[in-house]
C-alpha cells in the first residue's frame, strides 16, 4: 500500500536511494544537496539498507569513484550541487563516453559567482552537452518518482548511459510537502537487479574501460553515444508507463497542462512550473486561454515533440532559469526556437530569464508574461525579445 | 488564488522560528491538509532575522514562491518590529502574533496602522518557566494553531506528543517542558480569542 507522508525534496530521495538500496554510493557535502547523502549515510548507519558509502575528499573524486564503482560493475550514483557538478566536468563525459548506468541526483544551485546558494539552473543547464540524461522535477513527488525509474532508464541495453536526476535547490529540497510513497518491495520489484553484461570484475570475460581510441575509431563511439542518447527518449516513455502502473502517476517527455485550446503556452521547467500552473487556472477564469508546458525531460531533447505541442498556440513565452552569456538567450530558449524551425512551426516564441540565483518567481510575475504576450498579439507589436523578469528597478 | 492559510514568519537564526513552520506542516498534515512548510535560505548566522512560511490548504499546493500576502504573521523576535516590515502584505482580515512581555497596546505604534487582530504571547516567560530556557519557538507554534484554528487544541497536543517523543528520542527529559509551554500558550491566548470571537 502507498503511504502518505511529508517530506522535504531531499529527504524524498534519500528514502527513495534506501528504497533502491544501490550497491556504492561515493559522495562530497555541498549545499543544498548535503542532506541527501547525510541522510543516506543514517539510514547505513541504523542498518536499513547497505549500500558502500565512500565519504570523498572531492566532487571530482565522487564522480570518479561513482565511474570506477560502475564500472566494476555495481549499481552507482553519488549527489552534488553547483559547484560540485562543475569539479565533475571531466568525469561527467568520462561516465557518458564509457557508457556507465550511473545516477546523479542534482539540486540544482546557481553557479558563481556571485557567490550563492540559492536555486537556478545553471549548474545542470551547464552540463547539457556532457552527455547525461537529464529529468527536472517539478516537486518532491516528482525527484521520488524520478529517482525511482532513472536506473531502468540508464541500464536499459538499448541505452547505457548515465542520468541526472534534478530538483530546484532549497525550493523543493528543503521545503515539506505532502507526498505519496511506494513500499519497499514495490520499489525494489520495479528497479530490480541490477545484471551488467561487461564490468571489470568479471574475471570469465575481460574488458578494458577508458582505453585511448585513435581517431580511425573514436568518431564511431562518439555517433553510438549519440544513437544511446537517441534511443533513450523511447525507454523513458516505457519506463513511465510502467511506473503508472506501479503509482497512478502519469510521466511524458513534458507535461502539458491546458495547452489543447490554449492561445498562448508558458514553457517552463522544474518547481516554477507548479506555480505558473496555479496562475494559468487564475488567468483561465479570467478568460484568458493559457496553457503551460513543463519540460520534464532536457536530455535527450524531445525537439520534435515539443514543436508539434507548441504547433497550435499563438506565442510561446520560453521560460530559462539560467543565463548562457552568448547575448542571443538562454539554452531552452535557444534549443527550443532551433525546434520550432527546423519542424516549420510559425509560432510567436518570446525569451525570458527569471529567478537566477534564487530570486523569487511569483504567480505576479506569470500573469505579466501572460498579459504582455497577449498584448503584442493583440496589438500586432513585438514583444522585447530576452528579457529579465524580476530585476529590482 | 488557491483557497488555504498562508504564515510567515520572522525570528532571528537559531531561535527555531524555521524549525516551529516544519513542525506546523507535519502536525497540519495530520489532519488530512496538504501542507508546505520551508524556510528562506540565505547567508545564515546566528542572530540574523530570518523568514520561514506554511500554506495550508485542503487541495493541492503548487505554487512554490515565497509568501506575499499571508493570512498570518508571527514574530518570533520582538526586535525585528524595529528593522523588519513584519506587517508587509499582511491581509486586513487576517492576523499577527508577536512575542512580547508588552501589551497590544504598547507596541501597535510599530504595526504601521496594521488594522487586523493583534495577539501578544510572553513566549520567553513561558519559556523560561517550563524549559528553564528561552526557547521561543513551542509557544509560538501553539499560538500559530490557537490562532489559526489549524486544529482543535485537544488533537494539536496528542499530535505535539507524538512529534516531539520522535524529535527528542534522545533528549526526553525536554518534551514534558515543552508539552506545558504548549497547553500554557494556548490557555494564556484563550481569552484573548473569545474577544475577537
Amino acid at each position: 500500500m502507498p503511504k502518505k507522508d511529508r517530506l522535504s525534496g531531499n529527504e524524498a530521495v534519500a528514502y527513495a536511494i534506501r528504497q533502491v538500496n544501490p550497491d556504492v554510493m561515493p559522495a562530497f557535502p555541498i549545499t543544498p544537496s548535503t542532506e541527501i547523502p547525510q541522510l543516506v549515510s543514517t539510514y547505513i548507519a541504523n542498518g536499513q539498507m547497505d549500500t558502500e558509502f565512500i565519504p570523498v575528499e572531492s566532487e571530482h573524486s565522487s564522480m570518479s569513484a561513482t565511474i570506477g564503482a560502475e564500472a566494476a560493475g555495481a549499481r552507482s550514483l553519488t549527489a552534488t550541487s553547483s559547484a560540485g557538478l562543475a569539479l565533475m566536468w571531466e568525469e561527467l563525459l568520462l561516465a557518458s563516453s564509457n557508457r556507465m548506468p550511473c545516477v546523479l541526483t542534482l539540486v540544482n544551485r546557481t553557479l558563481s559567482g556571485p557567490i550563492n546558494i540559492n536555486c537556478d539552473h545553471s549548474d545542470g543547464m551547464g552540463a547539457r552537452d556532457t552527455g547525461w540524461i537529464q529529468i527536472y522535477a517539478e516537486n518532491n513527488q516528482e525527484a521520488y518518482d524520478n529517482f525511482i525509474q532513472a536506473y531502468p532508464i540508464a541500464e536499459n541495453k538499448n541505452v547505457h548511459l548515465p542520468i541526472m536526476v534534478c530538483q530546484d535547490g532549497f525550493i523543493t529540497s528543503h521545503a515539506v510537502q505532502n507526498i505519496e510513497l511506494l513500499d519497499d518491495d514495490t520499489v525494489k520489484d520495479f528497479v530490480g537487479t541490477y545484471e551488467p553484461e561487461e564490468y571489470l570484475l568479471n574475471i570469465g570475460k575481460p574488458v578494458s574501460v577508458g582505453p585511448y581510441s585513435i581517431s580511425a575509431y573514436a568518431m564511431e563511439a562518439k555517433k553510438n553515444q549519440e544513437i544511446a542518447m537517441e534511443n533513450s527518449k523511447e525507454v523513458i516513455l516505457k519506463v513511465a508507463r510502467n511506473f503508472e502502473r506501479i503509482s497512478g502517476r502519469k510521466y511524458g517527455l513534458f507535461e502539458e497542462y491546458r495547452t489543447e485550446d490554449a492561445d498562448y503556452i508558458m514553457l517552463i521547467m522544474g518547481s516554477a512550473a507548479g506555480t505558473a500552473k496555479q496562475a494559468c487556472d487564475d488567468l483561465r477564469e479570467k478568460g484568458l486561454k493559457a496553457g503551460i508546458l513543463k519540460l520534464r525531460v532536457f536530455r535527450p531533447f524531445p525537439a520534435k515533440e515539443l514543436a508539434e505541442a507548441l504547433s497550435g498556440c499563438k506565442c510561446v513565452a520560453i521560460m530559462d532559469r539560467c543565463e548562457s552569456y552568448n547575448g542571443n538567450g538562454g539554452p531552452l530558449s535557444m534549443e527550443v526556437c532551433a525546434a520550432l524551425f527546423k519542424y516549420r512551426v510559425n509560432t510567436e516564441a518570446v525569451s525570458y530569464i527569471y529567478g537566477l540565483a534564487g530570486r523569487d518567481f511569483t504567480v505576479q510575475h506569470v500573469y505579466d508574461i501572460f498579459e504582455e504576450i497577449d498584448a503584442a498579439v493583440q496589438n500586432g507589436t513585438q514583444v522585447e525579445q530576452y528579457k529579465y523578469i524580476g530585476l529590482r528597478e | 488564488m488557491e483557497q488555504g492559510l498562508e504564515i510567515r514568519w520572522h525570528g532571528r537564526g537559531g531561535q527555531g522560528a524555521k524549525t516551529a513552520a516544519l513542525l506546523l506542516a507535519d502536525v497540519a498534515f495530520k489532519t488530512g491538509a496538504h501542507v508546505q512548510g520551508f524556510p528562506e535560505y540565505g547567508p545564515e548566522r546566528m542572530g540574523a532575522p530570518i523568514t520561514a512560511y506554511n500554506r495550508i490548504s485542503r487541495d493541492e499546493i503548487r505554487v512554490h514562491s515565497n509568501i506575499y500576502t499571508p493570512d498570518l504573521v508571527v514574530v518570533v523576535d520582538e526586535t525585528l518590529l524595529h528593522s523588519v516590515d513584519v506587517t508587509a502584505g499582511l491581509k486586513e482580515d487576517g492576523s499577527i502574533i508577536i512575542n512580547t512581555p508588552k501589551k497590544k497596546e504598547e507596541i501597535m505604534d510599530l504595526l504601521n496602522g496594521y488594522k487586523g487582530k493583534v495577539y501578544t504571547v510572553d513566549a520567553r516567560k513561558i519559556s523560561v518557566e517550563t524549559l528553564g530556557k528561552n526557547f521561543p519557538n513551542s509557544p509560538m507554534l501553539a499560538a500559530a494553531v490557537a490562532v489559526s484554528g489549524v486544529m482543535d487544541k485537544e488533537s494539536f497536543i496528542r499530535e505535539m506528543r507524538t512529534s516531539y517523543e520522535h524529535k527528542f528520542a534522545k533528549k526526553p527529559e525536554v518534551i514534558e517542558g515543552n508539552m506545558k509551554a504548549l497547553v500554557m500558550t494556548f490557555d494564556a491566548l484563550a481569552k484573548d480569542l473569545e474577544k475577537t470571537a
